[in-house]
């Protein structure tokens, strides 16, 4: 299904577990440097409000004068749980794209706050990096270096899965439950 | 050495742009085990066009251009200072190229190098041989898998595993069951059992230079990988932690003798983005064959 900017709350709380979307509007590239720099009070360069982060420190070389996206997959999104949930209140933010999926206190701040966690195929930079139509602006690209710079992405059909919906339910506890299950069955079964 | 420069570049851009044939079939045939529809199956989709397009294109499969290690078979009087040297200038410049992201970043000011330079980087692991020619492999090992890796010290209270057999499997399957969709699975799984920490470590990455379809010397080993990978595939976790059948691709086990005192487990857990190329080195820097 699509989603397209405005995100709203509305389509926002209409995406559930296992939905895959394709998302069209801008996101903006945070990672670790970034989430550290907002949890500690910091002013962010843009608005965050109805916005996505994307958690991806991409390829970005300069063409002709204009920036240009080489290669955009999704960055380990667990190492931004400390400072996540509070980042989707006070920026109210509505979608995390990334990787590898969150914890309880993100699950918590998305079913509060109306946010959703939206899995990209880690590794899929190739396939990724064609959804980006235009390169808006960069921030922090002096402070925290390319990687770790805030990116503006226009992006087009981007695809993701809903692996953590804003009611409370996680894809990746669900797997984490059966997976432990499983390794127990596995391990009292003869060799 | 004429052309090293130039050829080693070329050994870079082919490995990030172009996964080796022994994975894209194991990933083949990952995608046909998925049910079609599912979530699993999807993601194995998306990363097959992605191989396509990243060997079209001649751009990184991954943006994670990873930790570049180099592994070298050189023969007695080879100049290893003078390769080294070739190779500091080969991923710079392909570095700039775009062929690697600028992913060196000093560990006390944070500051990034720019061009994948630095104390540690890359990385060299050279073994004299007896033949004349040099094999020089590359691998670049993403930080979303890297972060998964893992060193048991057996026996483990927590896994209730023992110093045997059955305490190994117990250690590969709980590395596998942490790193959930976490290291970009399906994954590729090197283990070393024994040595020392860094010892062990080191010979779990060397297991990553093994072709997948390849057998093990050691029956008993060969037997433990097939298992570990068939049992790995029925914890359900998938392709990104999405839920499936294909967890891992292959795992590939190594030992080392151990002190009496130590008993380690050490896992090396590599993404799908399984970035290795090497090439017999001819001549002092021209091209032999290519070994992947």
């Amino acid at each position: 299904m699509l989603l397209e900017a405005p995100f709203t709350e509305k389509k926002i709380r209409a995406l559930k577990l296992g939905d895959r979307v394709d998302i069209s509007g801008i996101v903006f590239t945070g990672r670790d440097a970034v989430h550290k720099f907002l949890h500690d009070g910091g002013v962010p360069p843009v608005s965050l409000k109805h916005g996505i982060i994307y958690h991806c420190g991409p390829v970005v070389v300069q063409e002709k004068g204009r920036w240009v996206v080489k290669a955009a997959g999704p960055t380990t999104s667990i190492r931004e749980e400390p400072y996540q949930a509070e980042i989707i209140e006070k920026f109210g933010v509505r979608g995390i794209i990334g990787k590898g999926g969150m914890g309880d206190k993100t699950l918590k701040a998305c079913q509060e706050f109306g946010c959703v966690y939206l899995h990209a195929i880690g590794g899929a930079a190739q396939v990724l990096a064609e959804c980006v139509t235009e390169v808006r602006g960069v921030s922090f690209l002096e402070e925290f270096g390319s990687p770790e710079a805030i990116w503006e992405l226009s992006v087009r059909n981007f695809p993701a899965v809903v692996t953590m919906d804003s009611h409370g339910n996680s894809l990746h506890q669900d797997i984490l439950a059966l997976s432990q299950r499983k390794y127990k069955e596995v391990l009292s079964s003869p060799v | 050495m004429k052309n090293l420069k130039e050829n080693l570049i070329e050994l870079v851009r082919r490995t990030s742009a172009e996964l080796p044939q022994d994975i894209i079939i194991a990933i083949q045939r990952g995608t046909e085990m998925e049910a079609g529809g599912t979530n699993a199956r999807y993601a194995l989709e998306v990363i097959q066009k992605n191989i396509e397009m990243a060997r079209d294109k001649s751009q990184p499969l991954c943006q994670d251009t990873g930790s570049i290690l180099f592994y070298a078979k050189v023969p007695a009087g080879f100049d290893q200072l003078a390769f080294e040297e070739a190779a500091r200038e080969a991923v710079a410049e392909s570095t700039a190229k775009g062929y690697l992201r600028q992913n060196s970043v000093d560990s006390v000011t944070g500051a990034n190098t720019g061009n994948n330079l630095g104390p540690g980087s890359p990385s060299f692991h050279f073994e004299q041989w007896k033949n004349p020619e040099a094999d020089v492999c590359l691998i670049l090992k993403g930080g979303g898998c890297e972060n998964m890796g893992v060193q048991y010290s057996l026996p483990d209270g927590r896994l209730q595993a023992d110093r045997d057999l059955n305490g190994i499997r117990k250690c590969i399957l709980d590395a596998v069951l942490q790193a959930q969709g976490k290291g970009c699975g399906p994954g590729i799984l090197g283990v070393a059992v024994g040595g020392d920490r860094a010892t062990g470590y080191a010979c779990s990455k060397e297991q990553l230079l093994r072709r997948l379809d390849d057998k093990n010397s050691d029956p008993v080993l060969a037997k433990l990988e097939n298992e570990m990978v068939e049992k790995a595939n029925s914890l359900g976790i998938g392709p990104m932690g999405f839920g499936g059948k294909t967890t891992v691709l292959g795992v590939k086990i190594g030992s080392l003798n151990r002190l009496p005192a130590s008993y380690f487990v050490s896992i090396s857990y590599m993404c799908w983005a399984f970035r290795r190329q090497g090439f017999v080195l001819q001549n002092g820097g021209e091209i032999g064959r290519w070994l992947y």
